[in-house]
């Protein structure tokens, strides 16, 4: 039985080559639409690049530039971040950033789990100008910190910006599955019905759909 | 009737292009298909979220 070749398929009567599949899933994070580049699916990659990244920079400067960071500790807990990270080197600053701050801070034992238990040093500067740098320590949900003033100084853009970035960070996912193994299929019970086809034909159907 | 100013619905266009666009560019490699499934998306996000509102208003209404 002659084997077939996972990467070349065949999607709406287009071939495809996949080419490797693993580099072009990791291009596909490391820039949205880059896998398809690589491919050589410019149309899509195109429109993959265009619409991701639209919308994480129109998210980025609508947040005032501080939605995008990396932060853990009590108090400011930043999980957006993993979402955000899908977008690939378009966040990756936030890394850097918060690597340096950490490096700044100090951790009190005493103060274990408390907002208190880490403070940045006051002569500290993040670079680019605190382009994704985590806010200084310590961070405290009730009382005004650095966050509280970003929030302040956005308004509603801070949190729709959080959301964008989200967004397209989650939506290239979808665009690395592509990249790595074609379009996804559409469900059978999401089709018309073609009101020609014998209704007893349905393993017919089922056949085309699998292969 | 709306708690908010509706100028903020406006972040909700460029969310539900994008969206519609990348979710039909994975389903399809034809990009004629690519916009009509879309257009379908955008269409089926847009009813839902209308259906969602006005059972929010009803709500609003009796409890008000």
């Amino acid at each position: 039985m002659p084997k077939t070749d996972p990467s070349h398929i065949e999607v709406d009567g287009i071939q495809i080559d996949l080419r490797s599949r693993a580099l072009a899933a990791f291009l596909a994070w490391l820039l949205p639409g880059l896998g398809h580049f690589y491919q050589r699916r410019y149309a899509k990659g195109g429109l993959y690049m265009v619409c991701i990244l639209t919308t994480y920079f129109v998210g980025f400067a609508i947040g005032g530039a501080h939605v995008v960071y990396a932060s853990w500790i009590p108090g400011d807990k930043r999980w957006h971040y993993a979402c955000q990270l899908g977008v690939g080197v378009p966040a990756l600053p936030a890394l850097i950033q918060a690597s340096r701050l950490n490096s700044a801070t100090t951790q009190n034992a005493n103060l274990q789990g408390s907002e208190n238990e880490y403070r940045t040093d006051p002569d500290f500067e993040p670079w680019w100008g605190g382009l994704m740098s985590p806010p200084r320590r310590p961070v405290r949900e009730q009382s005004a910190d650095e966050v509280s003033a970003w929030y302040a100084r956005h308004g509603a853009g801070y949190e729709m910006g959080t959301w964008y970035t989200m967004i397209a960070g989650l939506l290239n996912i979808l665009v690395i599955y592509d990249a790595c193994s074609g379009p996804l299929s559409i469900p059978i019970s999401g089709r018309k019905k073609d009101p020609d086809q014998d209704p007893s034909d349905e393993t017919t159907v089922a056949t085309k759909e699998a292969s | 009737m709306l708690s908010i100013s509706p100028t903020y619905l406006l972040y909700y266009v460029p969310l539900l292009v994008a969206i519609s666009l990348v979710y039909g560019a994975t389903r399809h490699e034809d990009m004629n298909l690519v916009l009509k499934h879309a257009g379908y998306t955008a269409y089926w996000i847009t009813s839902f979220m209308g259906v969602i509102f006005l059972i929010l208003l009803v709500i609003g209404y009796l409890v008000s």
